[in-house]
């Protein structure tokens, strides 16, 4: 078996004594575009700051992320520097604050070339030109004297994504990359990065509350709550027939566009509060289908088909159950 | 169909803004010419992206604001002057909610004495008769008596938003305008919220202008959906048909942008440019620049919203073709 891009075992995280990340399994391979989808508060973005070393130092982690086969959980600064934006690079929601207003794009583009290829004088800023011309900014040259707020909010994510390109990294994690942008720039930017990911074959990782961008642009999803993995399933799987009742809660609370109109599934109740998480599996009070074993353990997600995989002991059962007598 | 409850003619609003510290003042029409009646007893959406006048047309219809020109009339008669008593009993039939809960709400209060507050304002019943009211309207709500001691700070998103509906709700208004009420909510909670605002409407036949970004909910909830752009209204018709077949090239934009689990993003109509501007209207049709089809004559004249068959009016020079210029 081919050891994957990032693998990250048992990982868990906890804030003074409050557990938000409660081991957490992921592996992505070569080229694989994964989608995590979830609530706020499910663990979608800790999972990939924990990994890369950037949550505040109070953080208590524990677990395995490697990166092709080797471990950098906990590794020293200067191997992390060359990880961040070299091979795995991230971008965020709001892509104003994470870029400087008083520096020109120029400088804080140049800046990442500088940092993590063996570029000099014109050749760096060459490099920055065509990289803005790579996520289509107009008049691209001109353009790299400008300041973050000449732009509109989908140039700046264009921008944040041509930084993250300049480490020409293997893995881009995109962490709700459009929630914050239009309709129509939305779609832009989700065209944008899945067109360079084929030019660069690069890795993605796509953070998303939004079902449908997930669903469109990734290759395999994970379902998480309250800081577990509760499923995980090809894309197209997932969406047509979701094991988890919480995956299927979340796919029926989604109104249509088309067909008839139906009263929407929604699921009731609130997450968790981390402090306060319930005994066993932590959906159990909000599930339609919990029945008593479900408070004692929390289940662990478990296959159920190929490359399916599901952390519900009921639907577990059920699904077997099923699969049994089709097999007959 | 039932007399309209509320008849919006022709409004516009423009406001003055500097491009700078020391330039010179534009105007920016953010609403310009926009014509609307909502149906006793329906839900009108108005969907469109950020700057598209859709906010401003719900404060005008709201009276808390006067358009520069054109009028509103609520119930056959034109909006009172504001601060008269003639206005303030208007006002009491007539409420609105927006989308952040907590900034609507007064954190230092606890939420009973926040849902009786309008009934005191506008002296309905007895304090026993108050008291009785909130009780009700929490029910109403899908709250518990329990929830009334508490304050904003200490309930979920969801239930917040609940706290606000059950004070729009407080002096029995007959038109309510939702303002992205559930763009903040995670899916799950979105559900409950949408299903909630169903049901409350036909139990208490309202009459709805219900403003949101996003399609899915707004086509789950309005008999009528109308599009802007740029302050304009593009496309308006009955909801489930206008998704279905959307005629004005925005729209269609639009609806192809919207992400469906179990779609691929193949033949995704992706509109070039960046969101318009309201303070840089282009000449013409205001879509213009970023339509994929548009011919020399948009460029130049201004499509008039003119019915093409059905309920369905359209402002397309593509689309109503050489009536328009009779229309207009």
């Amino acid at each position: 078996m081919v050891t994957p891009l990032v693998s990250i075992q048992d990982l868990r995280v906890a804030f003074g004594g409050v557990s938000v990340l409660r081991g957490v399994d992921i592996t992505l391979q070569q080229g694989e575009a994964l989608g995590l989808v979830g609530e706020s508060g499910s663990g979608k973005s800790v999972t990939w700051l924990a990994a890369l070393g950037l949550l505040p130092r109070h953080a208590q982690i524990s677990g395995s992320v490697r990166l092709e086969g080797r471990e950098i959980l906990g590794a020293p600064a200067a191997e992390l520097d060359h990880v961040r934006g070299g091979r795995i690079a991230m971008i965020f929601q709001d892509p104003a604050s994470a870029l400087n207003p008083v520096l020109t794009i120029r400088r804080q583009l140049c800046e990442a070339l500088a940092l993590h290829r063996d570029l000099q004088g014109n050749a760096v800023k060459a490099e920055a030109r065509r990289l803005l011309d790579l996520v289509g900014i107009p008049d691209a040259g001109r353009r790299l004297e400008a300041y973050p707020h000449e732009f509109s909010g989908g140039q700046v994510q264009r921008i944040m994504i041509a930084m993250a390109l300049a480490g020409n990294p293997d893995v881009l994690i995109a962490d709700e990359p459009t929630t914050a942008l239009d309709a129509t720039i939305q779609a832009q930017i989700l065209e944008l990065l899945s067109t360079v990911r084929r030019e660069f074959g690069m890795a993605m990782v796509l953070i998303s509350h939004d079902l449908g961008v997930v669903a469109e642009n990734c290759d395999r999803v994970a379902v998480m709550y309250a800081g577990r993995i509760v499923e995980e399933a090809p894309a197209n799987q997932l969406f047509a027939d979701p094991v988890h009742p919480y995956a299927q809660g979340l796919i029926g609370a989604l109104p249509p566009l088309d067909g008839p109109r139906r009263r929407l599934t929604a699921i009731p109740g609130t997450v968790p509060d981390p402090a306060k998480m319930p005994e066993g599996c932590a959906f159990a009070p909000r599930c339609a289908l919990a029945a008593e074993p479900c408070g004692h353990a929390a289940p662990t997600l478990a296959p159920i088909a190929n490359d399916r995989s599901v952390a519900c002991i009921r639907a577990e059962a059920s699904r077997r159950a099923l699969l049994g007598i089709a097999a007959e | 169909m039932s007399a309209p409850l509320v008849e919006v003619s022709a409004i516009s609003r423009s406001y003055a803004m500097r491009s700078g510290m020391f330039g010179r003042a534009a105007a920016v029409h953010a609403v310009d010419g926009v014509s609307l009646t909502i149906a006793k007893g329906e839900t009108l959406g108005l969907v469109g992206e950020s700057g598209s006048g859709k906010s401003t047309t719900g404060r005008i219809v709201l009276g808390l604001e006067p358009p520069d020109r054109g009028e509103v009339r609520f119930d056959g008669k034109p909006m009172a002057a504001p601060g008269t008593p003639a206005w303030r009993a208007q006002r009491a039939r007539m409420q609105m909610i927006f989308q952040d809960p907590l900034g609507a709400l007064d954190r230092r209060l606890p939420v009973a004495a926040q849902i009786r507050e309008p009934l005191d304002i506008h002296g309905i019943g007895t304090p026993a008769d108050r008291e009785a009211r909130v009780r009700e309207l929490l029910r109403a709500v899908e709250l518990t008596p329990a929830h009334d001691a508490r304050y904003p700070g200490a309930l979920s998103g969801g239930q917040r938003q609940r706290i606000v509906l059950a004070r729009a709700l407080a002096t029995k208004p007959d038109f309510l305008v939702c303002d992205e009420p559930v763009s903040a909510l995670d899916v799950s909670i979105q559900a409950q919220v949408v299903n909630l605002l169903c049901d409350l409407q036909a139990q208490l036949s309202l009459t709805l202008l219900f403003i949101s970004h996003d399609l899915r909910v707004v086509r789950q909830i309005s008999n009528v959906v109308a599009v802007m752009y740029l302050g304009r209204i593009v496309e308006i018709g009955s909801a489930d048909d206008l998704f279905a077949r959307p005629e004005h090239p925005y729209t269609q934009a639009l609806v192809s942008a919207s992400p469906a689990p179990g779609r691929r993003s193949a033949g995704r109509i992706v509109l070039a440019g960046d969101p318009p501007n309201p303070a840089a209207r282009p000449q013409g049709c205001a879509f213009h620049p970023r339509c994929p089809r548009a011919i020399a004559r948009c460029k130049s004249e201004v499509p008039a919203l003119a019915a093409v068959g059905g309920d369905r009016q359209v402002a397309c020079h593509l689309v109503t073709g050489a009536e328009t210029r009779d229309a207009a």
